[in-house]
Parts: structure tokens; sequence; C-alpha cells
């Protein structure tokens, strides 16, 4: 189980492959988050972050088989392109891992605090939540 | 009763300051009240902590309804709805 929220990018594939090393494990699913056309600084809460990261997995492997899972999140100055986000579960079968892996995104989105704060031409202006986010968190209720 | 209130994201620019130790008067035991109460030092804080502002409350770095109780030596923070993912 790995949880980290860092600055420095990741290697999907490393961490994919680090949490695939068990016999039992026969799908692993991962997303990977991008910065999409604007630059970002992203802010959060060291210590309730790794926090609730942990809470969602927890969670997580109450409702699904999760064998092994890991989660990182940057934080600091983004550019367009740069990876944010991934989230990679293994588990014996794909409809486990797959299900884990959106509901571990969906309410990351809406529970661990990130904050992020686009730098366009025009200014720096933070990020309002979107309700769509909500609602997605909402369905795994 | 002395607690530590963190302010992130938008409030923490707007108020100026990200965190500090305060004593809580009598009658300030939730974390609306506190709200409340922060909201009356005026300017800055009565228009960051405005009733009609959707915000977000921790205790103890767990979200927290606004009836949630404050205890001494609690840390409290406030932000605004996160945006990360």
């Amino acid at each position: 189980m790995k949880i980290s929220v860092q600055p420095g990018d990741f290697d999907v594939g490393v961490e994919i492959k680090n949490i695939s090393k068990n016999n039992s494990i026969g799908a692993v699913a991962s997303f990977v988050g991008l910065v999409r056309d604007v630059a970002m600084t992203l802010e959060h809460y060291p210590g309730m972050t790794e926090r609730a990261i942990a809470k969602i997995v927890d969670e997580a492997k109450a409702r699904w088989q999760v064998i092994d899972c890991a989660v990182i999140h940057r934080y600091g100055a983004l550019q367009p392109n740069d990876q944010i986000v991934m989230v990679a579960v293994a588990s014996g079968h794909r409809g486990d891992a797959f299900a884990a892996c959106e509901f571990i995104m969906d309410y990351l989105k809406t529970q661990a605090p990130f904050w992020k704060k686009e730098h366009t031409p025009g200014g720096a202006q933070w990020v309002e939540a979107k309700a769509v986010d909500d609602q997605a968190a909402e369905r795994w209720k | 009763m002395k607690v530590r209130v963190l302010y992130f994201a938008g409030i923490r620019e707007k108020l100026g300051r990200d965190a500090e130790d305060l004593v809580l008067p009598a009658g300030v035991g939730t974390v609306a009240e506190l709200r409340v109460h922060l909201r009356g030092r005026g300017d800055a804080w009565a228009e960051a902590l405005d009733e009609g502002k959707l915000l977000r409350a921790a205790v103890n770095q767990d979200m927290a309804h606004p009836t949630a109780a404050i205890k001494a030596g609690d840390e409290v923070a406030f932000f605004p709805p996160v945006t990360g993912g």
C-alpha cells in the first residue's frame, strides 16, 4: 500500500510493478490525471491529506478486494500535460480493480484537501469546486 | 480554551495568515460558533468567512460539520471546497 503526496513526478509503470508482486493478483486498474491547458499551483493540507487518502483507501478495501494499491498526488507548481495524480489498484479480478480505482478517484476529488490555483494570462485564480464531482462521489453511497 | 486554527487556499490569502493560536471565549464550542466568532473581527474576516460563502472545515484533520464540537488543544481548519485530483 503506497500513499504519497509529493512535489515530484512519478512513474506509473514502476508503481504498477511495485503493487503487482503477489501471485493472487490477476488485475491491476490504474488512472492518471494530467494538467489540462493552463499552468497551476496546487496547495494541500499536510497531514490531513495523507490521512484523508488513507481513509478513502480503507473504505475501498471494505467494499472490494484490494490486494495492494498506490495513490500518488502531486502539489506545487505544475505545467500543462504534467501528471497530477495516479491511482492504481491490484486485485484478484478486474471488476474489483476497476470499481475500487474509480471509487478512490471520485472520493479523492471531494474529500482530499487539495486546492488548484490556475495561472492564466489574465492573472491567477482559485479553481471553484464542481457540483459534478460531488455527484460522482454521491453515486457510491 | 486554546485551539490552533489553520486557513488554506483563497481564505488564507484573503486573511493574510495561515495559522494562529487562539483562546476561545465561553460560548464558542463548535465549528459554526468559531466561524461566527472569527467573522466578528470584521473587514477581511467578515468577508472571507461570510455566511453565504461555501466553506469546509476540519477538526483534528478530519472533515467536520458546522455542528462539530471543539475541545481544548484541537486543530481546526477552514478552507474552500476542495479541488484536487
